[in-house]
């Protein structure tokens, strides 16, 4: 299957076939995020099933989710779907007393239409914990638009304007400041006098908290300060957003949470190339700069030298060709950054593509193609696995990025592989961690790189089929 | 609704996919939504498996949810059918599909005119039955189909083969050292003089299925997976079978006993008594094990027991029987079998405990204090908590339990394997108190052990440092004991002289 090379980017909608995570796996991530909040998933065995291995030993710690698990009497309304959740909800209330739960609607609860959105108010005003709600099923959703749905529903909840009384709040901020000292974002914040005047900026998207002061950090250095971040790190924390207020996403899967927050809060959403990679973190850096007329200084230095410290991974990669299955949205900023590497790239399979919000993405993805001078990839929306197979085994790329289901039988037959998942939980934005990403992707190459003389590429027998 | 976070066994789906999948060349097509197919990362990864694993997902998405499934679960069967040519495809229902009653067998009566293949509805409803149940069932769908297909057109064939025979039931992918297992009884047959006239689920192929009558027997080394069709074979057939797991060294000889009374009933004359003694006394160590100064020091130590029917039965019975070991309760997981449970350990444990919330299970743990807990991953994470060794024995398992070296837990190689097990757990678990007893590295404050256990006491800093005096291993019921006098006395704080007059008082 050759493909001539196209001169726009060329997209593509298969049949949907294809694996990956249920978006309920976001409460993995967001409920160590969130600290003071609650998941509570609402569904059947499977989910749980699901959760439970997915998630691995994290189970064992306690985690702040759980399982409302349906039961024959549930689905066929035998019993009262209100009183059941509230019965739980005071459950949680008694052994965690969280500040929010959050509850996780599923297939299940679709299909049976259960009214979640009606009853988490009611339930809310009796038990008083905020419910927030968010339908993060596989009938509508893969694997990281789960979080999407989470920070969308978070985004209604988020405070309509500062608090009138200024000095209380300094004071209140002064305890704090006495109980988390040495807590970076309160630093960033005193010194006023650093920055531009600009509106208020929040960013979106939930990011490990170190990643989240790294690009706070990046920011500070053009004069941008960053108002708030939705998720912050407690629920109690919420970003105030009022109207007119800028907004960013730092994560290409979010278009849901940039529509609530254009349409319902009235932001302004700066889009922009997202902040992986070095030339992805520029692009953001210099997006936002243009937004708020400054002038980026130092940005081609910081750039270059980052692009310096990164050669010994590039040159393991440069000229070699690297296949995206695709199963998490993140799979066209991180084949725009391996082409910047050096790298061709047949196919992006990604699970859903909002042509809108990835706008700048995909701008910045063409116009690295043409400077590398390399063909456009096809970027084939809801993949068949299946077929994909037959495309990879026609075109033998040097590194396949898929999920853990098609790894080990790839590996097997001689085709390196990485592991998607990978990507979600390891740290890969702005300029500090673009040595992580390369560190990801050249492991299999450096991995096999030493067992390459052993004669033990293929391990199936010929006639396996694939 | 029930609060959980942690399950035992899966949902239905999983066990139809365990059969579907061991089989060669059967495909399983699941009628689920995007994120279902978690199935195919557990076998790839945990199993390590080099093919890909034979199951897809008939998508179900807005779509169907408006306007029914239509034709895509039928283009999808006929689609694979074309794509792989499997013998078998097996339409898979999930909990979503159970709601959406969607007629499935409709669709399968539509595919199959279309198919190549035969296509079969697997007869599992998720909200009735559980993995093990439905993996149990899904068998003997499967072996009654290719039975009654076979007489249909005539091809079952007659008789018995010329040497006795067996056919042994319920080896499955994901299972609990399944292949170990298999492999290891494979070879005891071969040792008996019993030729394996097939094994299913795993590794065979639906064609063979017709030929399991001319077997002489049937064998079900797993209580969970197997015996429906084992029961199915019988009312057809009259085959009868042996549903002792040759798990340990008594039961391992009660089941050869077994094979050896219904192969002679069948004309056979086989005395297996001189393999039985040979092996047991010197080809296993389990035996001589049991009898070594090393096993002595075993003695009376206190041990809990959870896991599947089979595995935790087994294990009971090999620490009271075969060890002298004290199991203070031993519990299963598998509760719509729980006569079976209690009826086997009942006499080897002092309380049998039926229950599938692991809150419960560490619980009892954090009650009782064994020296030893052998469990599933869940109770081995108990036991990390607590500070006391765990022995895996059961599903649910983590990678770690699909071992690359042979390790087998049934036949007379299982009883070794087992043996070190156990030994290797309790040993470990006395080390670390002797490093206690003797001022070792343990410099921890830490002293609450239950789960639970929550103590609205306080302990005074010099009653505490006498506390920490007390060996590890009877620490905890120092504590609670004294804790329990001070209540009844309203003591408020514990010094030095309220932990010996609680020692005093009550022998604590």
């Amino acid at each position: 299957m050759t493909v001539a090379e196209p001169q726009a980017l060329n997209f593509e909608c298969e049949t949907g076939n294809y694996h990956t995570f249920c978006p309920i796996s976001c409460v993995a991530w967001l409920y160590q995020k969130i600290e003071d909040s609650f998941f509570l998933v609402i569904g059947t065995k499977t989910c749980g099933y699901f959760l439970q291995n997915a998630m691995g030993v994290m189970i064992f710690a306690e985690p702040r989710y759980a399982m409302a698990e349906l039961e024959e009497g549930d689905i066929s309304a035998q019993l009262n779907d209100y009183e059941e959740l509230k019965r739980l909800c005071l459950q949680i209330k008694r052994d965690r007393n969280p500040s929010v739960i959050v509850w996780i609607g599923t297939c299940t609860t679709e299909i049976i239409k259960m009214d979640l959105e009606g009853l988490a108010p009611r339930l809310e005003a009796e038990i008083g914990i905020p419910v927030v709600v968010a339908r993060a099923n596989g009938l509508d959703y893969a694997f990281t638009q789960g979080e999407d749905t989470v920070l969308a529903a978070m985004a209604n909840r988020c405070p309509k304007e500062a608090p009138q009384v200024e000095k209380e709040k300094e004071e209140r901020n002064g305890i704090q400041k006495l109980l988390n000292f040495g807590k970076k974002k309160e630093e960033v914040i005193e010194e006023d006098s650093e920055y531009v005047d600009h509106p208020p900026l929040v960013l979106f998207g939930s990011l490990p908290d170190p990643v989240v002061t790294q690009l706070t950090l990046e920011l500070k250095k053009q004069g941008i300060k960053v108002t708030g971040w939705l998720p912050e790190k407690r629920f109690t924390e919420l970003p105030v957003i009022e109207e007119g207020y800028y907004v960013a996403g730092v994560n290409p899967f979010l278009s849901r949470t940039a529509t609530t927050l254009m349409r319902r809060r009235k932001c302004k959403l700066i889009g922009a190339p997202f902040p992986i990679g070095p030339d992805g973190t520029r692009a953001w850096i210099e997006k936002m700069c243009s937004v708020f007329g400054i002038t980026p200084k130092g940005l081609d230095e910081r750039e270059a030298k980052i692009w310096e410290s990164l050669e010994e991974y590039v040159k393991l990669i440069r000229g070699k060709s690297v296949f995206f299955m695709g199963d998490n949205l993140l799979e066209i900023s991180l084949a725009r950054f391996l082409i910047r590497c050096g790298m061709t790239v047949p196919e992006i399979g990604i699970p859903y593509m909002d042509k809108r919000y990835q706008a700048a993405e995909l701008q910045l993805l063409e116009k690295t193609c043409h400077e590398m001078n390399v063909p456009l990839p096809r970027i084939v929306e809801k993949p068949d696995n299946y077929n994909q197979i037959q495309r990879i085994n026609e075109l033998n790329p040097d590194l396949v990025i898929t999920g853990m289901a098609h790894a080990n039988p790839l590996e097997a037959r001689g085709i390196n592989t990485k592991w998607s998942v990978e990507f979600t939980f390891a740290q890969i934005h702005g300029f500090t961690n673009a040595r992580d990403i390369l560190e990801l992707v050249t492991r299999p190459l450096r991995r096999n790189n030493s067992l390459k003389d052993l004669g033990w590429d293929k391990l199936v027998k010929e006639e396996a089929k694939v | 609704m029930k609060l959980a976070y942690w399950m035992y066994a899966g949902p239905a789906h999983i066990g139809t996919l365990r059969v579907a999948s061991s089989f060669k060349n059967v495909h399983a097509i699941m009628h689920a939504p995007i994120g279902d197919d978690y199935f195919n990362v557990m076998r790839s990864m945990l199993e390590r498996e080099r093919n890909f694993t034979p199951v897809t997902t008939s998508v179900v998405d807005r779509n169907v949810l408006a306007r029914g499934s239509q034709e895509k679960v039928v283009d999808n069967i006929t689609r694979k059918d074309s794509e792989e040519h499997p013998d078998l495809i097996v339409l898979t229902p999930t909990c979503t599909s159970s709601i959406l009653q969607e007629d499935l067998e409709n669709f399968v009566e539509r595919a199959q005119m279309d198919a190549k293949c035969d296509v079969m509805l697997a007869d599992v409803n998720h909200y009735r039955v559980n993995e093990l149940e439905a993996a149990d069932r899904t068998l003997q769908q499967v072996v009654k189909y290719y039975i009654e297909k076979a007489r249909k057109k005539g091809e079952l064939p007659e008789g018995k083969t010329e040497k006795p025979s067996v056919n042994i039931i319920g080896v499955s992918t994901l299972g609990f050292h399944n292949l170990h297992d298999c492999t290891e009884l494979k070879k005891l047959m071969n040792d008996l003089g019993v030729e394996v006239n097939a094994v299913i689920p795993e590794g065979a192929s639906v064609h063979e299925l017709k030929n399991l009558p001319r077997a002489w027997f049937n064998l079900v080394p797993y209580r969970e997976l197997g015996m429906m069709s084992a029961k199915y074979l019988e009312t057809e057939f009259g085959m009868p079978y042996v549903d002792i797991a040759p798990m340990g060294v008594v039961e391992t000889a009660r089941c050869i006993r077994k094979i050896q009374q219904v192969i002679n009933q069948q004309g056979a004359e086989v005395d297996y008594e001189e393999f039985i003694n040979e092996q047991t006394l010197h080809v296993s160590q389990a035996a001589w094990f049991s009898r070594s100064i090393d096993c002595q020091n075993l003695t009376g130590k206190k041990a809990v027991v959870f896991g599947d029917n089979t595995h935790a039965a087994a294990i009971t019975k090999i620490l009271a029987r075969e060890m002298g070991i004290h199991v203070v309760w031993a519990g299963t997981y598998c509760k719509y079998d729980q006569e079976w449970f209690r009826e086997q350990v009942s006499e080897y444990c002092d309380e049998v405990l039926i229950t599938d919330n692991h809150a419960e299970i560490g619980d009892a743990i954090a009650r009782v204090e064994p020296s030893a807990i052998f469990g599933t991953q869940m109770e081995r994470h108990v036991g990390k908590r607590l500070n006391i060794p765990c022995g895996v024995i059961a599903a649910p398992i983590h990678i770690q339990n699909f071992p690359i070296g042979y390790k087998p837990f049934m036949g007379y190689e299982g009883t070794n394997q087992i043996a070190d097990l156990v030994y290797n757990s309790f040993t470990l678990g006395m080390e670390d108190h002797l490093l206690e007893i003797f001022g070792g590295h343990d410099t921890k404050e830490v002293i609450t052990k239950g789960i639970s256990a929550e103590s609205d006491l306080g302990w005074t800093k010099e009653g505490l440092a006498e506390l920490n005096k007390i060996p590890g291993f009877v620490r905890g019921k120092v504590k609670r004991n004294t804790e329990k006098f001070a209540r009844e006395r309203g003591v408020k704080d514990i010094n030095v002289e309220v932990l010996y007059a609680a020692k005093e008082s009550v022998g604590a």
